[in-house]
């Protein structure tokens, strides 16, 4: 199949970028998204082109670090589904495609796709963790946890961290990615000693770091590749609301 | 913040809108008075005092919130598609200045009734002596600009509440997965019978059904 491409160009943070149409020749149906853009890329290369940069890693769909916004929508337009994951068949011959970095003031492009998440890890290193001795491997069913509590913090703990919902978010709001933090420690009982402290410094640091503030247009959840809940945005305020009344 | 003086406002719009209807029953001025006196007179003025502060604060918090966010996502994308932010959703700032504007009319026009001083209730009470609502609302809304500006006014309404109600009783941490949809669905009903209900008097009465 034969594709046209505009594809954001950016030489560094400084630089202002534009699109730049590129044609994607002979693709396989079968190629991810991302294989396509390689292909791409070996053309620009064998030209003396610079080829165009984009993150990606375990191109499984779990390691987080893959994220283009595919006509409007990041990861593109499968459900979730990571854009390393997406396949050529779900795009037509002849189709257009506009293939944008991850945008939000919180996330400065580095290079053309490429985008700085280093605010995302400062959210994690600001709580994200548990600090009291949790021992060794405890025996099978020697603490007991209600298999409803363990199913909700699975769900919660699916989160890779790839930062399609702050870039799919009309507010550049990262309140999924920390509700999912959030909730998913709070939900066990290690990580439940910590839980009040835990979502006021995440919560302070997430707006410390530029990210907007939610309005409940559940953008988020439409692109997660890993269908995180905004079930948990709900719980990040119930925890929210219980720790500012214990103060 | 929001949320809270939100759903304050909300009920305070119920109510008035549950007190409106007395003009279907002919009554409208029998509940005008009655407000005026003991008892009642305290509900009415502590409601109105709250919900100055309301108007007050979610005004306040919702600029700063706007700006805020627009700070937080300075570039927008070539192609942008929304998957599931509804239109309501993405314009409360525009709905909530419509509101406001038909707010300070809706004030100056029933409140202080200095719009149409020559069918001004409290200036011309009726046979009983009371004030004469019925005359003063009916008198009003046979002028189509009058009854189209009410219409226009409480569509902004209906649309703010249409993603407002649901959002409120989210940022409250009141929802899970099995009550979100409900509560989007129950919300977006709440404000579509909220409007038709305040529709619905300006154009009875335009329509020649109410006199």
């Amino acid at each position: 199949m034969n594709l046209t491409l505009y594809v954001w160009r950016q030489e560094d943070r400084n630089d202002k970028g534009r699109l730049v149409q590129y044609e994607a020749r002979d693709i396989s149906r079968d190629v991810s998204f991302l294989e396509m853009l390689d292909i791409v890329n070996e053309g620009l290369v064998k030209k003396g082109d610079d080829p165009i940069s984009f993150d990606s890693d375990c191109r499984e769909g779990i390691c987080g670090m893959c994220g283009q916004v595919v006509n409007g929508v990041a990861h593109g337009p499968r459900k979730k589904t990571t854009v390393c994951q997406l396949h050529m068949r779900h795009f037509k011959d002849g189709d257009t495609l506009y293939i944008e970095p991850f945008r939000a003031r919180a996330f400065p492009v580095i290079k053309d796709l490429i985008v700085d998440r280093t605010a995302m890890e400062k959210i994690i290193e600001s709580g994200g963790y548990i600090s009291v001795h949790t021992g060794g491997v405890p025996d099978g069913n020697a603490v007991l946890i209600a298999k409803r509590d363990a199913d909700a913090a699975m769900d919660a703990a699916e989160c890779i961290g790839c930062g399609a919902c702050i870039a799919a978010c009309p507010n550049g709001s990262a309140m999924l990615f920390t509700a999912a933090k959030v909730s998913h420690l709070a939900m066990l009982p290690q990580g439940r000693i910590e839980a009040g402290s835990r979502v006021c410094v995440m919560t302070e640091e997430m707006l410390k770091q530029g990210f907007g503030n939610c309005s409940n247009h559940y953008e988020c959840e439409a692109v997660c590749p890993k269908g995180i809940k905004v079930r948990f945005i709900a719980k990040l305020y119930r925890e929210f609301i219980k720790a500012k009344g214990n103060l | 913040m929001m949320a809270v003086t939100g759903q304050f406002m909300i009920l305070y719009v119920i109510a008035h809108v549950l007190g409106n209807y007395t003009i279907f029953a002919g009554a409208i001025n029998a509940y005008a008075e009655g407000l005026r006196h003991w008892p009642y007179t305290i509900i009415l003025w502590s409601s109105r005092t709250l919900l100055l502060i309301s108007v007050f604060l979610h005004t306040w918090y919702g600029i700063i919130l706007k700006l805020e966010n627009r700070k937080a996502k300075p570039e927008t994308y070539a192609l942008t598609r929304y998957r599931s932010a509804s239109l309501a959703g993405r314009t409360m700032v525009w709905s909530g200045l419509l509101i406001a504007l038909f707010l300070i009319f809706h004030l100056l026009h029933f409140t202080f009734q200095v719009i149409e001083p020559g069918i001004a209730a409290t200036a011309h009470p009726d046979a009983l002596g009371r004030p004469d609502v019925l005359t003063m609302v009916v008198g009003s809304f046979q002028r189509a600009g009058i009854a189209a500006l009410y219409v226009v006014g409480v569509l902004g309404l209906g649309l703010h509440l249409y993603h407002g109600i649901e959002s409120s009783i989210q940022t409250e941490g009141l929802n899970n997965d099995r009550t979100l949809p409900v509560v989007v669905r129950t919300g977006m009903a709440i404000s579509v019978v909220l409007f038709l209900m305040y529709a619905a008097i300006p154009v009875s009465i335009l329509m020649g059904i109410l006199k």
